[in-house]
C-alpha cells in the first residue's frame, strides 16, 4: 500500500524547482544567502501548502497555482506616475532595481542586488514558520529590490513609491526598509503590471525605531493574468507607530499576508484594508500580530466588496504574549456581498496569555442598505448611480480615517478608477 | 396635478392592507394637508407616492398630470418632479452631502436633457439656498445627514427640495423635532416654494405648521381613507375638538 507516500508533484511544484536549477547561477548572494535559498527551496519541495495546513485552509496554494511561468529575459515594464503627486519613485522593473537611486536628504538607497551579493542581508531570509510558502518562494528566487534607510530624525517631507511593475513572467523582490528613530515617513508599496501570465512574490521588511511614525500603502492593481504572493512584515519598536493601508483591486490569485510585531511599549498599529474583488478571481488578506510587550494597542479594519465569482479571505490573528497587560486590540471585517456567485470567509483569532487586556473583534457580511438605495433614488438618483454611490461609501469611509486630504484624495481617485472598470 | 383614485395598498412583508379605499385630488397652486391620528397611513401615502418597494399597491391608481406613476420607480418619479421630504432623513456615512446634491441635481438635470451644472453655478446655487435656510455651509461639508440634529435633517430636506425644484412636494411631518425658531425657517423655506405650477402636500399630525403653512384644503385620513375634507378652518377644528368627532361621524 502507498497510503503514505507523498502525492505526486504538481505542474507548478516541478516547474518551480526546474527554474531553480536553472536560475541559480544567476541569482546574486554569497554563502550565507545561497544556504538560505538552499534551505527555501527544499521546502517546496516538500509541497506548496493546501488546504489542510491551517493558515492556508482557504487558499489552497497547491491546487489554485494551477502554472507557473518562465522567465522573461526581455520584460517591458515602465515606471509609473506615482499614487501621490511629489513622490520620489524606486521602481523595479519585471524584477529588476534602477542603478540611478534618487538623492532624498536624510535618505540612504541601496539596491537589494548588492546587498544580496554581499550577504548583508542573508539573516533576514529566514521563514517566519514552516507554513511560510511566500517566504520560502521569495527567499529561493529573490534577486533585487531595494533597501531604504530612513535616519534617525528625518522628517520626509515627500513620499517615497516603491514601485514592483511586471509584464508578464516571474519576478521576486524584496523591499527593506528602516525608519530611524523619531523619523516620519509616507512610503507607498505599488505592485501592478501588465500583460500575460505572471508569477510575482514580493516581501516587504520594515523597521520603525523608537518613535518612529510610518504610514505604509500597498496598492494592489494587478492584471487578472496575474498570481500576486505578498509579505509585509514589521517590527514596531517603542512608541512607534505604523499606518498599514492595503488595497487590493486586481490579480487573479492574491495573497497578502501582513506580520507584524510590537516590540516597545506604547507601539501602536492600525491595519486599515479594503479589497475590491471581481471576475473569477481569489484574494486572501492574512494577517499575523503579536503584541508582544505591555501597553502596546492595534485596531484592523477591513472593508470588502465583492462582485462576480471572486472569493475573498481574511484571516486576522492576534496574539497577546504572557507579559503584554494592558494591551489594547480591536478588529473588524465588514463585507459587501454584491452577487449570489461571490464569497467571503473570514476568521479572527484571538490567542490571549496576558490576562489585564482588551481585546474584541467583529465581521459583517451585508447587502446594499436598502433604505438607503430609496433615499437616494427618492432624490432621482438612477438606480446604478445610487448603488455605485453606496458601494463607495463603504470602502471610502475607511479611506477617509487616514485623515491626510492628499493621501485620501488619491485613493479616491483609485476607487474611482476601480468603479469605471467594474462598476 | 395630483389624482388619487380608490387607493388600496399593503405592506409586501406581511401583506397588513394600510390604505383602504383613499380618494385625493391637489391641483396645481395648492397646498393639501393631511392630518389623521397615529397609525391613519399618513407616512405610508407619503412612501407609495415616492415609490417605496416596501408597499404594494393591489388596487386603485395614482395620476401625476394625468399618467399613473405606479410603473416609475422612486427615481423615475423624482426625475418626473415628485419629491418627498422625509420624516425620518437617512443617515448615509460616506457619501459626502455635497457630492450627493450634485449628483442627484445633474442625474435630474440629464433626464430632462439639460447640461450638467458647471461647479461654480451649482455651488452659489447650494450657498443662496442655506443662506436662506440659514445653515452652515461647514455642515453640508459632512457625510449626508451624519451627526446632523433632527433639527438640521429637516432643514437639509428642504434645502434639496429648493434645489430640485420639484412640481409635486410631499412633506412628511416636517415638523416633528423643530423648536419654533426652526419651524419657522423650514416653513418660510417652503412658502418660498409656493407657486401656481407647483403642489404641495403637508402630512402633520398638529395644526401647529398650518399656522406657518396655510393651506388650502384640509384632509383627515384614518385607517387609510380619506374620511372628512375641508378648508383651514377644518384644521382649527381638529385642534380644539380632537379627531374623535371626526371619526364618529365618518363610521
Amino acid at each position: 500500500m502507498n497510503m503514505h507516500a507523498q502525492p505526486q508533484r504538481t505542474l507548478a511544484e516541478t516547474a518551480l524547482i526546474d527554474a531553480f536549477g536553472e536560475r541559480l547561477s544567476l541569482l546574486p548572494g554569497d554563502g550565507a544567502v545561497m544556504v538560505k535559498r538552499d534551505d527555501a527551496i527544499e521546502a517546496i519541495k516538500h509541497g506548496l501548502p493546501t488546504r489542510r495546513v491551517e493558515s492556508w485552509h482557504y487558499t489552497d496554494l497547491r491546487r489554485l497555482l494551477t502554472s507557473v511561468p518562465a522567465f522573461e529575459t526581455d520584460g517591458i515594464a515602465k515606471a509609473l506616475d506615482p499614487v501621490l503627486d511629489s513622490s520620489a519613485v524606486l521602481p523595479v522593473l519585471n524584477g529588476v532595481s534602477n542603478s540611478k537611486l534618487p538623492e532624498i536628504d536624510g535618505v540612504t538607497v541601496q539596491r537589494l542586488s548588492e546587498k544580496l551579493t554581499d550577504g548583508s542581508v542573508a539573516p533576514g531570509l529566514d521563514r517566519y514558520g514552516a507554513d511560510d510558502a511566500i517566504g520560502a518562494l521569495n527567499t529561493a528566487f529573490v534577486a533585487d529590490g531595494y533597501f531604504v534607510d530612513i535616519a534617525d530624525g528625518t522628517q520626509l517631507e515627500k513620499p517615497i513609491e516603491l514601485q514592483n511593475l511586471q509584464s508578464g513572467g516571474q519576478a521576486h523582490v524584496r523591499l527593506l526598509t528602516r525608519v530611524g528613530a523619531g523619523a516620519k515617513a509616507i512610503i507607498v508599496e505599488r505592485q501592478a503590471g501588465e500583460g500575460s501570465d505572471a508569477l510575482i512574490s514580493s516581501v516587504s521588511q520594515l523597521v520603525l525605531d523608537e518613535g518612529a511614525e510610518v504610514t505604509w500603502l500597498i496598492v494592489q492593481e494587478q492584471p487578472d493574468t496575474a498570481t500576486h504572493l505578498a509579505q509585509f512584515k514589521a517590527h514596531i519598536g517603542k512608541d512607534a507607530k505604523l499606518t498599514l493601508f492595503i488595497m487590493n483591486a486586481g490579480g487573479k490569485l492574491v495573497r497578502q499576508e501582513v506580520v507584524v510585531r510590537t516590540t516597545g511599549e506604547g507601539a501602536d498599529f492600525k491595519l486599515r484594508g479594503i479589497n475590491l474583488l471581481a471576475g473569477d478571481t481569489h484574494t486572501d488578506t492574512t494577517m499575523v500580530l503579536d503584541h508582544a510587550v505591555p501597553h502596546t494597542t492595534s485596531t484592523e479594519v477591513m472593508r470588502n466588496v465583492v462582485t462576480g465569482k471572486a472569493r475573498g479571505v481574511f484571516q486576522g490573528r492576534i496574539n497577546v504574549h504572557q507579559y503584554a497587560q494592558k494591551t489594547n486590540a480591536k478588529m473588524a471585517c465588514n463585507t459587501l456581498l454584491l452577487s449570489d456567485d461571490g464569497e467571503f470567509s473570514t476568521k479572527p483569532e484571538l490567542e490571549i496569555f496576558a490576562d489585564d487586556v482588551v481585546c474584541g473583534h467583529g465581521a459583517t457580511v451585508t447587502e446594499i442598505d436598502h433604505d438607503h438605495l430609496f433615499y437616494l433614488m427618492a432624490r432621482g438618483i438612477n438606480e446604478k448611480t445610487a448603488r455605485g454611490l453606496l458601494v463607495k461609501a463603504f470602502v471610502a469611509e475607511v479611506i477617509e480615517e487616514l485623515d491626510d486630504e492628499a493621501l485620501v484624495e488619491a485613493l479616491e481617485a483609485r476607487l474611482d478608477g476601480w468603479f469605471l472598470t467594474h462598476g | 396635478m395630483l389624482e388619487i383614485k380608490n387607493l388600496h395598498a399593503r405592506i409586501v412583508d406581511d401583506g397588513t392592507e394600510i390604505i383602504r379605499g383613499l380618494d385625493l385630488t391637489v391641483k396645481a397652486g395648492e397646498v393639501a394637508a393631511i392630518m389623521g391620528p397615529n397609525g391613519s397611513g399618513k407616512s405610508t401615502l407619503s412612501y407609495i407616492l415616492a415609490g417605496r418597494e416596501d408597499y404594494e399597491v393591489t388596487e386603485g391608481d395614482i395620476l401625476y398630470n394625468g399618467q399613473s406613476i405606479l410603473e416609475m420607480d422612486p427615481a423615475e418619479r423624482a426625475t418626473a418632479g415628485i419629491f418627498l421630504a422625509f420624516q425620518y432623513p437617512m443617515e448615509i456615512p460616506g457619501v459626502a452631502t455635497m457630492e450627493f446634491l450634485k449628483v442627484a441635481m445633474n442625474e435630474q438635470r440629464k433626464a430632462r436633457g439639460e447640461e450638467p451644472l458647471k461647479i461654480p453655478e451649482f455651488l452659489k446655487r447650494v450657498k443662496d439656498a442655506a443662506g436662506l435656510l440659514n445653515m452652515d455651509m461647514n455642515m453640508l461639508k459632512r457625510p449626508l445627514n451624519v451627526g446632523f440634529s433632527g433639527g438640521e435633517k429637516k432643514r437639509a430636506e428642504i434645502l434639496q427640495m429648493k434645489l430640485l425644484e420639484p412640481k409635486l412636494c410631499v412633506l412628511d411631518e416636517t415638523d416633528s423635532g423643530l423648536d419654533i425658531d426652526a419651524l419657522k425657517i423650514v416653513a418660510d423655506g417652503v412658502n418660498a416654494l409656493r407657486s401656481p405650477d407647483r403642489a404641495i402636500v403637508v402630512i402633520t399630525h398638529y395644526q401647529r405648521l398650518l399656522e406657518h403653512i396655510v393651506p388650502d384644503s384640509v384632509h383627515v385620513l384614518y385607517k387609510g381613507q380619506v374620511i372628512k375634507s375641508g378648508d383651514k378652518s377644518l384644521a382649527l377644528d381638529l385642534e380644539t375638538n380632537g379627531y374623535a368627532g371626526v371619526i364618529g361621524q365618518a363610521a
